[in-house]
């Protein structure tokens, strides 16, 4: 017959799961604490005012951040204009026809931008476009497609690389050239993949305070055209919370809360999707 | 004249020379199998019927492949074309994700230019019936291809080339993948396909090549051995290391 394990083995088993158990746990908790706090904070400062109008001065009664979601909106909506077209274009190209030393140099350069800290892309494109043009909204939604292209180009390409080389042999085997292969069965094959990634994208970026402070600025009021300073939820949440009056800081809980909603949403949004069949 | 004529093919894998010399032809409404061990080339050598070896990185050839009295690497051919008259089915079975059982089969024809719905309908019904797999699906054409099972995925495959009515029909292991039952039914529709297509079918099992085949070429080291009629080639071998392998003393 067989031995029975060893009370030290089954000890030792115990204790390791455990372990690695309790650092699940606290893996999660701060996402707990974070949700908990927001929310307890924030939801006493949205009302209905708070999505329809602009802020008020310290000391006043009412005001709301809709200048804040909409120019983020704006600015995300110019983002993803640039960002995801010019990102799944650099993808497709890196998966699809990218061999040999340049496409590897490409590559690489992709993934270093992918980690340049966000503040550094904002000073960029301070330094190319706001020293011209002056704090626009443009000039926000270009730093945020700055950050959202790489992620977009190596979502891409992972995503597409996932799609078996006899696949597109089978293409190619019909008659198809190469371009309708990748137009006609590469990409439909992997849509909710690809759409996925460009959502985490907008996610990623949908929060990012750093570089919207050295392009768009922030302002107490709507703008007038796309080429003034823009407010935007995170620099709006940043100047509220370091203002040092009460109720401006319950407003910046108010803006947090709507901006960690909108995350939430889009990953929610994103995983449906992906569980979701597209035929 | 025959349907296919290959000469003098060498193939390439950057410095790898994968096919030697290579000279054989083929008649209309034959069945050739290319058989040899692993490595040897035939897998390379239909590749290079469709002009397939080339999309390969570091993959190109010399030499003269002729399909109905036409040179596919004269220049200025385009690949493209060739493709689209030389049907392929693969190892694995391969239907397009995102497409329905319907669209799957119907690629081609709208490639070809076929926009009418009943003549696509039409078509395609055709080369479902002709790929012996008409009566299991005709009730579920818009499911998705990828819904069927492995045997039934191969046959889908093999009805996408057929709805094009290409002469030749390459096909590289098609049952490789499959279980026996599955396996039996393609080799019957191959029996068929003969009365329309000229097939080449890549095959890693002697006794299917010997089944099906009416003529067998056996590959080794990139070198074609022996090609001939397939009861010669599996009784009387003229080449001693045909004999070796068909009787399985090699290596």
């Amino acid at each position: 017959m067989f031995e029975r394990i060893s009370l030290r083995r089954r000890l030792v088993n115990q204790l390791m799961l455990g372990l690695l158990f309790a650092g699940a746990i606290l893996a999660a908790v701060p996402f707990f604490f974070i949700s908990w706090y927001v929310l307890q904070k924030g939801l006493g400062a949205l009302s209905v005012e708070f999505f329809t109008q602009t802020p008020v001065g310290p000391g006043q009664q009412g005001g709301g951040m809709a200048n804040a979601i909409v120019g983020s909106s704006i600015m995300l909506t110019l983002a993803s204009l640039l960002g995801i077209p010019w990102g799944m274009a650099a993808g497709i190209y890196l998966s699809e026809y990218g061999r040999g030393k340049t496409a590897q140099t490409l590559r690489f350069a992709v993934d270093l931008l992918t980690s340049v800290p966000s503040i550094v892309v904002g000073i960029f494109i301070y330094g190319v476009i706001v020293i011209h043009f002056g704090f626009s909204a443009y000039a926000g939604g270009a730093a945020l497609a700055v950050i959202m292209i790489p992620i977009v180009a190596r979502s891409t390409e992972e995503i597409l690389k996932l799609t078996p080389q006899h696949i597109r042999e089978a293409g190619l085997g019909l008659g198809l050239p190469r371009w309708r292969v990748i137009l006609r069965i590469v990409l439909p094959g992997s849509r909710a993949a690809l759409l996925t990634g460009v959502m985490l994208a907008l996610a990623r970026v949908a929060g990012e305070t750093a570089p919207l402070l050295f392009t768009a600025l922030g302002n107490q009021f709507f703008s007038h055209s796309l080429s003034e300073p823009t407010s935007s939820l995170p620099v709006q949440i940043y100047n509220f919370a370091k203002s040092g009056y009460p109720d401006m800081e319950a407003m910046a809980w108010g803006g947090a809360l709507v901006l960690v909603l909108f995350v939430f949403i889009i990953n929610l949004v994103t995983r449906a999707l992906m569980g979701m069949r597209w035929n | 004249m025959e349907l296919i004529a290959v000469k003098n093919l060498s193939a390439w894998f950057g410095e790898f020379q994968a096919l030697k010399n290579i000279s054989l032809v083929a008649e209309r409404h034959e069945v050739v199998a290319l058989i040899g061990p692993s490595g040897c080339g035939k897998s390379t050598f239909v590749r290079c019927l469709n002009r397939l070896h080339e999309e390969v990185p570091g993959g190109h050839l010399q030499g003269e492949v002729w399909l109905d009295g036409q040179n596919i690497y004269a220049p200025g051919v385009d690949p493209v074309n060739v493709r689209r008259g030389v049907g392929m089915v693969f190892q694995k079975p391969n239907p397009f994700p995102g497409m329905s059982i319907f669209e799957n089969v119907s690629v081609g024809l709208r490639l070809a230019g076929i926009s009418k719905r009943a003549v696509l309908a039409e078509k395609v019904e055709q080369a479902l019936r002709q790929a012996v797999l008409w009566d299991e699906v005709k009730d579920v054409l818009k499911r998705p291809g990828t819904s069927l099972s492995g045997g039934q995925q191969q046959r889908l495959c093999i009805a996408r080339a057929l709805a094009v009515e290409p002469p030749v029909i390459l096909m590289d292991e098609p049952t490789s993948a499959l279980d026996p039952i599955s396996t039996a039914k393609i080799e019957e529709l191959i029996q068929e396909l003969k009365e329309r297509v000229t097939v080449v079918i890549v095959t890693h099992n002697m006794q299917q090549a010997a089944r099906i085949s009416d003529r067998t070429a056996f590959f080794l080291l990139g070198e074609l051995v022996e090609y001939g009629k397939t009861d010669q080639v599996f009784t009387q071998p003229q080449d001693e290391r045909t004999e070796r392998y068909i009787t399985g003393r090699f290596g």
